[in-house]
């Protein structure tokens, strides 16, 4: 039996970016807010000096254990789908300030395209343009709508970047400079505008300049460390949840935190939620936490996850295409360029997360698809996040992968090889969908996760086009050996990391009958329950998906506070 | 935060103590041959138990000795295979000069080698290429059995010699036959223990030297990679390559 603790008007699972972000925005209301997280406590004092690329880029220590809980994986509904054993395709991650406190900091906004995309490829492009397995859907928000919440998640950042014609456009500056441009960015920025392109310096929340944010935080100048991707920072200069948002909410004195609380099922009776279970890690003991208000962040896989074992929602199935939760699962589509230069040598060993310079002129609708097999796109970015040696050992194709020749090549081209990596939309395709695995088990006995999910001829088409560009522009940038790059070729493959920008499951939209939230993330079929996070994503852009997690969870919170004055569904079921 | 341990200055003198600790016949320099520990006898050593010739004494020393494979003869069909997959050569060391076969064996006698923090829970099924490893063996397991198998291989197609005593080709012969998964396997196919290996050799050739590979950073030293540095602020835009010595987690931590 759960021990029934006292109630608390929210409980926010997972306390990472959206968990954060909602959390502080509801605690400076004046809201009492608990926060369950399964990880464990961590501060900033548990980044200093941990440059060990062993124990955090190659074994994962700040992400999750996969001995608790894992998910299960098959290209079609036809196979058999079996556990992700080791992590690959995507790190998640776990711990008070989840996945923010190991992400590279790039961060874009979507296109306005992306909100719209149904509409708009059809005023384009007329019937037809997609193929009617391609589900796209509007998200039920437009991006005049979205764009405050950008902009407030960039001023808590500290964001640093700059614009230009080919970036969506933005109501006010970003709130610090761009960062410093390296050899190798300026290359590809003076070879893209060669070619007639638009590059700029990306996005970052790797700050170019110390910065102290609304809520009175402080972010420090990034030192170009390049133990960023994978590890938090040693000098709070990259934001993340731990130096900003969560600070932020503890200072109110109405936020509380529990790590090792394992959530496994949201309670709820006649459609309203009542509170969620979880397990105490500390002493294996199962509670019941009540709450006015119930909000899970706890990325997309869980989210999609608890609402299927707590049986709020029409779950999925793609053979009559009836119910919701757990449609739309989509990916990032990853394909590129190397280039191998003979007689240049760049300081690679300096980088960080966010370094980088790039071009959305394939980005969205940006270019003409009239005559083009897929819609959409992706950026085309040279990023700079620091080559580490046991994981970037670049040869040219053909060399062999062991022995005298490798080590040559290796060691040889380790400063000498750039790469341009287009991180393509990810279209919903009918077939690709998360439910619950009939088979395997978590630590406690529950169902995992099981994810269905293949590439598209879409997808396949788009990655192929975007690889092209990027090796137009290796070219141009005067690269002796220039390499495809394309992780879309044949079936999605879960073992070769390509993007932790998973979205889907609990997707937002203009009504019940088509998606889980609407556009306050809160859930149609359960006003008390909001469910932030990518997995509201109706797709996924050609972009990070972060700062649109963050938009949306400010807007989250914004809901959640108009509901409290006046409890009701926010929106017109558009039904 | 311990920003005054950015400076390089404290890096270059933390290195060259260090470096003179580490081992006996440092030369000094930057220049990767330079480093090499006693070039001349590791070979031969590989050959006989896997090790480097070392001053007694060093603190080093200690640490040259097994903590998992039980039987001498696996632990020295281990080194001569992580050598023909990282062989010493002009550019600089090989795997066993840089300890990688201790490295491997404390790392599979630690929660590495336990696959501790892997889905490991049945049923196991083959699975397709795209759904990722589905081997019931951990890695303490599966190092054993393809250990074996490597030396059960030499002694089959080369008349009953152990897998160390054959040519560098006749070795080379051998790994071949398991990177393309030629060789029968249980519990995991040729090819996968083969790239366990490889990758594992590759992690104790560039991991921090405070796992026992990568010996006095010599891994480093042959990519010119200058190990965690905290602060690249001047070098960032600089069109110039700027040769670093390499700093460690010692460096940082003490
Ligand atoms: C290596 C890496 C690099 C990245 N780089 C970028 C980038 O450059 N730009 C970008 O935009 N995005 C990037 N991302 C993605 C980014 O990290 C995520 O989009 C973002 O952190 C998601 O925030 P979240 O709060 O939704 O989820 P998370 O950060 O995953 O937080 C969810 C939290 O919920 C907890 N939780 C899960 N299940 C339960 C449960 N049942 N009970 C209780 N708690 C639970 C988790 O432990 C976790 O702390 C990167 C990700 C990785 C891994
Ligand atoms: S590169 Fe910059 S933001 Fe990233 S960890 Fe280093 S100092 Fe921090």
């Amino acid at each position: 039996m759960a021990i029934e603790l006292p109630k608390k008007q929210a409980v926010v699972v997972g306390v990472g970016w959206a968990g954060g972000i909602i959390a502080s925005e509801l605690t400076k209301a004046g809201i009492e807010v608990i926060g369950l997280e399964r990880g464990g406590e961590r501060t900033p004092d548990d980044f200093i000096m941990q440059k060990d690329e062993l124990r955090y880029a190659l074994d994962h220590e700040l992400m999750q254990d996969l001995s608790r809980e894992t998910q299960t994986i098959r290209n079609t509904t036809d196979m058999t789908a079996l556990p992700m054993r080791q992590l690959g395709s995507y790190l998640l991650g776990t711990d008070v300030g989840g996945a923010g406190i190991h992400w590279n900091g790039q961060a874009p906004r979507f296109f306005p395209y992306d909100f719209q995309i149904q509409t708009m490829t059809l005023e384009q492009y007329g019937e037809g343009k997609v193929d009617e397995d391609i589900t796209i859907q509007d998200w039920g928000i437009t991006y005049e709508e979205i764009e405050p919440y950008y902009t407030k998640w960039e001023k808590m950042a500290g964001i640093s970047g700059e614009q230009n014609e080919m970036t969506p456009e933005m109501s006010e500056e970003y709130p610090t400079p761009p960062m410093k441009e390296s050899p190798a960015i300026r290359l590809f920025k003076e070879a893209s505008s060669e070619l007639g392109l638009h590059p700029h310096q990306r996005p970052s929340a790797n700050l170019s300049e110390n910065y102290t944010n609304p809520d009175g935080q402080t972010i420090y100048q990034c030192q170009y460390c390049s133990f960023c991707e994978r590890f938090g920072c040693d000098y709070q200069a990259k934001s993340d949840p731990l130096i900003t948002v969560i600070p932020t909410a503890l200072k109110t004195g109405n936020f509380e935190i529990k790590t090792h609380a394992n959530v496994r099922e949201i309670g709820h009776e006649d459609g309203v939620a009542t509170g969620v279970y979880y397990i105490d890690g500390t002493d294996d003991q199962e509670y019941f936490q009540p709450a006015d208000i119930v909000i899970i962040t706890t990325y997309v896989m869980n989210n999609t996850r608890l609402l299927l074992q707590s049986g709020i929602g029409q779950p999925y199935d793609p053979e009559t295409e009836e119910g919701v939760v757990g449609k739309h699962y989509c990916y990032q589509i990853i394909s590129g360029a190397d280039g191998f230069f003979e007689d240049k040598k760049f300081n690679l060993y300096a980088g960080a997360g966010a370094l980088g310079g790039g071009v959305e002129d394939y980005n969205a609708d940006n270019f003409d698809h009239s005559d083009l097999d897929f819609i959409h796109g992706g950026v085309l970015g040279l990023h700079q996040t620091g080559n580490r040696p046991i994981d970037t050992n670049p040869v040219p194709e053909g060399t062999k992968s062991w022995g005298k020749e490798f080590k040559e090549a290796s060691t040889h081209y380790f400063y000498r090889q750039l790469h341009i990596q287009s991180q393509g939309a990810s279209l919903p395709y009918r077939y690709n969908y998360l439910d619950l695995d009939p088979t395997y088990t978590d630590e406690n006995g529950d169902p995992l996760l099981r994810v269905t999910y293949n590439f598209t001829d879409q997808d396949r088409n788009l990655a192929k086009y975007q690889a092209e560009r990027a090796m137009e522009i290796m070219e141009q940038m005067g690269a002796d050996i220039v390499e495809e790059v394309n992780h879309a070729t044949g079936d999605y493959d879960i073992v070769p990391y390509q993007t932790t920008h998973n979205t889907g499951g609990t997707i937002m939209g203009a009504s019940s009958e088509t998606s889980v939230v609407n556009n306050y993330s809160q859930v149609w079929d359960c006003e008390n329950l909001f469910v932030a996070g990518a997995s509201t994503f109706s797709h996924n852009g050609g972009n990070n998906p972060t700062p649109t997690v963050a938009a949306l969870a400010y807007r989250a919170a914004e809901g959640i506070l108009d509901y409290i004055d006046d409890p009701r569904q926010l929106v017109v079921d558009g039904n | 935060m311990s920003e005054e341990k950015k400076s390089e200055g404290l890096t270059r003198r933390e290195f060259i103590r260090n470096g003179s600790f580490a081992v006996g016949g440092l030369v000094g320099g930057t220049l990767l041959g330079s480093f090499l520990i006693n070039p001349s006898s590791s070979t031969q050593t590989a050959s006989e138990n896997g090790n480097g010739d070392h001053d007694h004494g060093s603190s080093d020393d200690y640490m040259r000795a097994r903590m998992f494979f039980k039987r001498q003869e696996d632990f020295r069909v281990l080194s001569a295979a992580v050598e023909r997959i990282f062989p010493e050569d002009e550019i600089g060391p090989g795997a066993v000069s840089l300890a990688v076969p201790y490295f491997i064996d404390r790392q599979l006698a630690g929660s590495w080698g336990f696959n501790a923090r892997e889905y490991m829970d049945g049923p196991f099924e083959d699975g397709a290429e795209t759904q990722g490893n589905q081997s019931a063996l951990n890695r303490r397991d599966a190092f054993l059995k393809g250990v074996r198998l490597i030396q059960n291989q030499a002694k089959a197609n080369f008349e009953g010699e152990a897998y160390y005593d054959l040519t560098d080709e006749q070795q080379d012969e051998i790994l071949e036959s398991f990177e393309s998964g030629d060789v029968e396997m249980r519990g995991m196919s040729s090819s996968q223990f083969f790239e366990l290996l490889r990758k594992a050799t590759l992690r104790g050739v560039y991991s921090d030297p405070v796992y026992g590979g990568n010996l006095n950073m010599d891994g480093w030293r042959m990519k010119q990679y200058p190990g965690g540095l905290m602060n690249n602020m001047d070098i960032i835009e600089d069109e110039e390559f700027h040769d670093i010595e390499p700093v460690s987690l010692h460096d940082h931590h003490t």
